[in-house]
């Protein structure tokens, strides 16, 4: 047995269903190294509109290697709008998208194929096929790239992926409209993990999800990010979420990224809407609740037990 | 060394080597010469594999479970990932659970069976509904809805003149321009007149018109009543004590059948004007003759029996249009199911119900 035979990439792969010419040369499809540079994602002047109206304009953002990174604004302030021009769904009006140092807005198409196994996306309903069971949804974009693995390894790497997400194994068989929200949630984000991207899509993850199941979803998030070193861009409403998990937060606001920061370091920044989405009662609690966390890791410390009473008062005080 | 994954096995047979990149990109080529190795392994080295994602610690992973070798050399990366789904068995199945095909034949029947008779009950039910609605507006009069039976009047009938004219016009054209060719046999062209008269104010007019209203608001009403529903908009009708029988059902089925009279008669007008054109066209016959020849050749009941068939028909379009609608339940799929339904199902009892009108004017009379 030569391996070499076997690693000959010229040669056709027996048993590839139709799809599998699509692409035309294989090699696109084929990415061996992981992206070392310090942004994966670079926008520049970015502007989009609808009609007359501006959602961006001028708007520049660098995503960090390695980070979770946070974005908020406002409802319109075209947050989602900002994620579908980064995975060109959206074509910009104008700007410079770059993707692993490559650019998107004046990349040939085939160069565009090339970064897109590499990136996974996580829509706000989950976006499962509807007919097909949560392990034949992650299957999907496997068949579509990678056509000639066997069903055999197929069907591992689907169902790994499926528990790696946090669900029970019952679930990979089972078709979307049996799970919960949540669970749709999890199958949706195994599939965006189907291709072991290196940058992850989130859109409101934890939105609709009771916050017990929230949490759960946060935690899962932090644990695939440091097992499996993504980059994660995360839309979210979600305060408990910017305060646990992520790493630097992106403000939309007046069509362009205001600021962006660690959650502590915007609080002490003196823009209006920055200031009632941080410092509102709702923000207040948020920051309360990681506080508590915070400290209850400590409880050996005499001082985190009072600091903790004193924060329970004041906390029932005001419910 | 290449970009893809490659192995050896030493000579004792007992050390397996991974070296190069183990990604899900470059592992179809050795899954399957991994999976064929059957002999005992003492040790698995990761010491020589340059990139490796999950794909590739799950190869690693099961390798070690089927040969009993060691995973030794693992970068802090990989065993990182080789624990993470360390969780996951191997082998299983990913489709969804099938029964076998005899049972399936056999819950499949029962299942239309059950739909067969859920179905009459609603629709019952509806009925029901729908005339203590109506009993109720006849007593209390002023909560009739005008203004949405005037929407829904012209959104049915005026918004489709067009349509219906140029079809009509069109079919009118068909049928003297074919039938003409035929009588022309026997020199008897001047009874296209007969056969475009009498068969598109009996019959084709109103029947074509049927056929267009309900998939063009037969359809609507299923689907705007059907997305009401999913949006929870009739039941904050109900809340508030509208009842959506009242609000959406009776304007927009009142309104399908009055002016599916007018339209049948409009039809049937069209269809005889473009029978005209082809008259002067094509067969001498001038256009004013042709027209003026219709009153003499076709009998007044002809009218009579279209007008009687027209709100008969646009009663059964409305009520299954708004009827699907109301049964709309769950996602947005049923929205186009039901959709469907109300289209199939609407024509097709028009049709039926048309042959019975036509034993039924032939036997009493009016032949």
């Amino acid at each position: 047995m030569t391996p070499d035979e076997h690693t000959d990439e010229g040669k056709p792969i027996e048993g590839a269903p139709d799809g599998a010419e699509a692409f035309g040369d294989p090699d696109i499809n084929r990415h061996y190294e992981r992206y070392r540079g310090e942004y994966p994602i670079v926008v520049e002047g970015l502007t989009n509109s609808f009609g007359e109206q501006v959602i961006h304009q001028d708007l520049s953002l660098k995503v960090r290697r390695g980070e979770i990174l946070g974005v908020v604004g406002g409802s319109g302030t075209g947050k989602s709008v900002l994620m579908r021009s980064i995975i060109g769904l959206q074509t910009p009006d104008e700007g410079h998208i770059e993707v692993f140092g490559r650019s998107l807005t004046d990349g040939d198409p085939e160069e565009v194929v090339g970064v897109r196994n590499r990136w996974g996306v996580l829509f706000q309903g989950g976006a499962l096929f509807s007919t097909l069971t949560v392990g034949e949804n992650v299957e999907v974009p496997l068949k579509q790239f990678y056509p000639g693995i066997e069903s055999a390894l197929m069907h591992e790497i689907a169902r790994y992926k499926v528990m790696l997400s946090g669900l029970p194994e019952e679930a990979v068989s089972k078709y979307p409209s049996e799970l919960s929200g949540g669970m749709k949630k999890r199958a949706g984000l195994a599939r965006a993990l189907a291709l072991d991207p290196e940058l992850l899509f989130l859109d409101e993850p934890t939105a609709g999800l009771d916050p017990i199941g929230a949490a759960a979803f946060d935690r899962l998030t932090k644990e695939l990010q440091a097992t499996l070193g993504l980059t994660v861009f995360l839309i979210t409403h979600d305060l408990d979420t910017l305060h646990e998990i992520c790493d630097r937060v992106a403000v939309l606001a007046d069509h362009k990224v205001i600021a962006v920061d660690t959650v502590p370091n915007l609080m002490k920044l003196d823009h209006p809407w920055i200031q009632e989405y941080f410092n509102g009662p709702r923000g207040r609690a948020a920051l309360t609740a990681q506080a508590l966390d915070e400290l209850r890791k400590h409880m050996d410390k005499p001082v985190a037990v009072n600091a903790i009473k004193a924060l329970d008062n004041d906390a029932g005080r005001k419910a | 060394m290449s970009d893809g994954a490659e192995f050896a096995i030493d000579e004792k047979g007992r050390r397996l080597a991974l070296s190069g990149n183990y990604l899900v990109s470059t592992i179809a080529p050795v899954d399957t010469d991994l999976r064929a190795i059957d002999q005992q392994l003492s040790e698995i080295d990761l010491s020589k594999v340059r990139e490796i994602d999950t794909v590739g610690a799950w190869i690693a992973l099961s390798l070690s479970r089927a040969t009993g070798g060691k995973i030794v050399g693992a970068s802090e990366r990989a065993q990182r990932l080789i624990d993470a789904i360390s969780a996951t068995e191997s082998g299983g199945e990913v489709a969804a659970e099938r029964a076998p095909l005899f049972t399936r034949v056999f819950e499949a029947t029962g299942a239309r069976v059950d739909a067969a008779r859920r179905g009459t009950i609603w629709a019952v039910a509806f009925l029901g509904q729908f005339l203590l609605a109506a009993g109720t507006l006849l007593r209390h009069p002023r909560r009739f809805r005008t203004k949405a039976f005037v929407r829904q009047m012209e959104l049915v009938g005026v918004d489709a003149l067009a349509i219906i004219g140029l079809m009509s016009f069109l079919i009118g054209i068909v049928i003297a321009q074919q039938g003409a060719v035929q009588l022309q046999q026997f020199g008897a062209e001047t009874l296209t007149v007969n056969l475009v008269g009498r068969i598109t104010l009996r019959e084709l007019g109103v029947l074509m018109t049927a056929i267009m209203v309900a998939g063009r608001s037969g359809s609507a009403f299923a689907a705007q009543i059907g997305t009401m529903k999913l949006t929870e908009e009739v039941d904050a009708m109900r809340t508030i004590g509208i009842s959506p029988m009242e609000a959406l059902v009776i304007p927009r089925v009142l309104a399908v059948t009055f002016m599916m009279i007018l339209l049948g008669f409009y039809s049937a007008g069209m269809a005889i004007i473009g029978g005209a054109v082809v008259g002067e066209l094509a067969l001498g016959i001038p256009f004013g003759s042709f027209l003026s020849r219709i009153k003499d050749v076709v009998p007044i009941y002809d009218l009579w029996v279209g007008l009687v068939k027209a709100p008969v028909f646009g009663l059964i379009v409305g009520m299954t249009g708004c009827y699907q609608g109301m049964k709309v339940e769950g996602n947005s799929e049923e929205v186009g199911l039901k959709t469907t339904n109300a289209v199939v199902f609407a024509i097709f009892t028009v049709i039926v119900l048309d042959a019975f009108f036509a034993v039924f004017f032939t036997n009493v009379g009016w032949a």
